[in-house]
């Protein structure tokens, strides 16, 4: 007589996507991303020409009027901040025990973060380097030509 | 003969045990309760433990059974690190001062340094530790040496909880999988026998699957197997990224 053995196991349903591995991903590609990005930034902001005497609003909107500036410190806004969430997320859900206290943190944390990278993304393509009413002794050598004209 | 006597006498010394006491019939609260013993350099915390409770307070529980580091019922938590009492030799430890033992954190303590092991064994049953394979068994499986090799680190557990109960991430909530099913997940999906890899991979492939690993190690370090259990998770991370082992 055979013996007749249950499936051990009910067959295992499709879940919806998680996006646990894509956060896993990016957390791992931006960070070496970043440390590039930032070292960059750190190197040319403190080290190049007159070093750390050199950073005044003339020497951001100088850079910000390059677009190549432009779109690295855009870069570094948008790895910097989605990586920091998150991390800010991991520990969230480390510490949080109540399912809602977890969503809304979370919930306020990714707003906040949405609302930093609009204004930042805005703020460096927005830039106004030669704003008319300033002391043309504050602002990049470029702006004299530009009213000049 | 005396002389011979004095060459066989094993050194014996004090050691004070200080040992997290829990019993919810008598106080909600666990406490700390200090015993001494007289050991002999060969002793393990294991036999500290059974000295206290044959000769100084048959109360205290713990779980042992082949008390050879095979069975891994005796995971204990000794000075801060989750190790076998039954592998841990008290010269090992700082005899000098208080040996402190608890019970394995994350899992309910049920009395004394005895834990609920049932969360920790549903999430081995998760991940199907048994070989899934289409074909009826009809003559053995044969693999080859290199095939066999490929998951031999993770063939090597006991199942004492040691790992899963030394995880941070496994402290939070207790929802991860922890180190130990993922090991034995491991020991399947690198297995060129088994058939059922993509759904172990897509098991772990979840919220509280091997991506909630935060790389710490503790559980490399608490293994009393040696088992690679960082090395073996990171495989799965890989395997689930390229889709298949």
């Amino acid at each position: 007589m055979s013996v007749q053995i249950e499936i051990p196991n009910s067959p295992r349903k499709q879940r919806v996507t998680n996006w646990e591995k894509y956060g896993w991903l990016y957390m791992r590609i931006s960070g070496p991303l970043l440390i590039v990005l930032i070292f960059t930034h750190v190197f040319v902001n403190l080290f190049t020409g007159e070093g750390i005497k050199q950073i005044d609003f003339a020497f951001v909107a100088g850079k910000w009027a390059d677009p190549f500036w432009q779109w690295w410190d855009v870069s570094m806004l948008w790895l910097a901040l989605i990586h920091g969430t998150l991390g800010m997320r991991t520990i969230i859900n480390d510490y949080t025990e109540k399912p809602k206290l977890r969503t809304s943190l979370v919930g306020t944390l990714w707003s906040v973060s949405g609302a930093l990278i609009l204004l930042g993304t805005l703020v460096v393509f927005t830039f106004d380097p030669c704003p008319a009413t300033a002391d043309p002794n504050l602002l990049p050598s470029f702006c004299e030509a530009i009213a000049s004209n | 003969m005396s002389e011979v006597k004095e060459i066989a006498e094993i050194p014996s010394f004090t050691v004070t045990l200080s040992i997290r006491r829990f019993d919810p019939e008598k106080s909600e609260e666990a406490s700390w309760e200090e015993f001494q013993v007289e050991m002999h350099s060969t002793d393990r915390v294991l036999d500290a433990l059974h000295k206290i409770k044959w000769e100084q307070d048959g109360s205290l529980t713990f779980r042992r059974s082949c008390a050879h580091g095979v069975c891994g019922s005796d995971a204990v938590r000794i000075n801060g690190r989750n190790r076998l009492a039954c592998k841990t030799l008290i010269k090992d430890l700082d005899i000098n001062s208080t040996i402190t033992v608890e019970p394995i954190k994350g899992l309910p303590v049920e009395k004394d340094l005895v834990v609920d092991m049932n969360p920790f064994y549903q999430a081995y049953k998760d991940i199907n530790p048994f070989l899934l394979a289409n074909d009826k068994p009809e003559k053995e499986r044969l693999q080859s040496p290199e095939d066999r090799a490929r998951y031999d680190d993770t063939t090597k557990c006991i199942l004492c909880a040691a790992c899963t109960t030394s995880c941070p991430v496994f402290w939070t909530d207790g929802q991860y999988f922890g180190p130990a099913a993922i090991v034995n997940a491991h020991r399947f999906i690198f297995d060129s026998r088994d058939e059922q890899a993509d759904l172990r991979l897509d098991i772990l492939n979840d919220k509280e699957g091997v991506w909630r690993c935060r790389t710490t190690f503790n559980c490399t370090e608490a293994c009393p197997r040696g088992i690679e259990v960082t090395k073996a998770i990171a495989e799965v991370k890989q395997a689930i990224l390229r889709g298949k082992p």
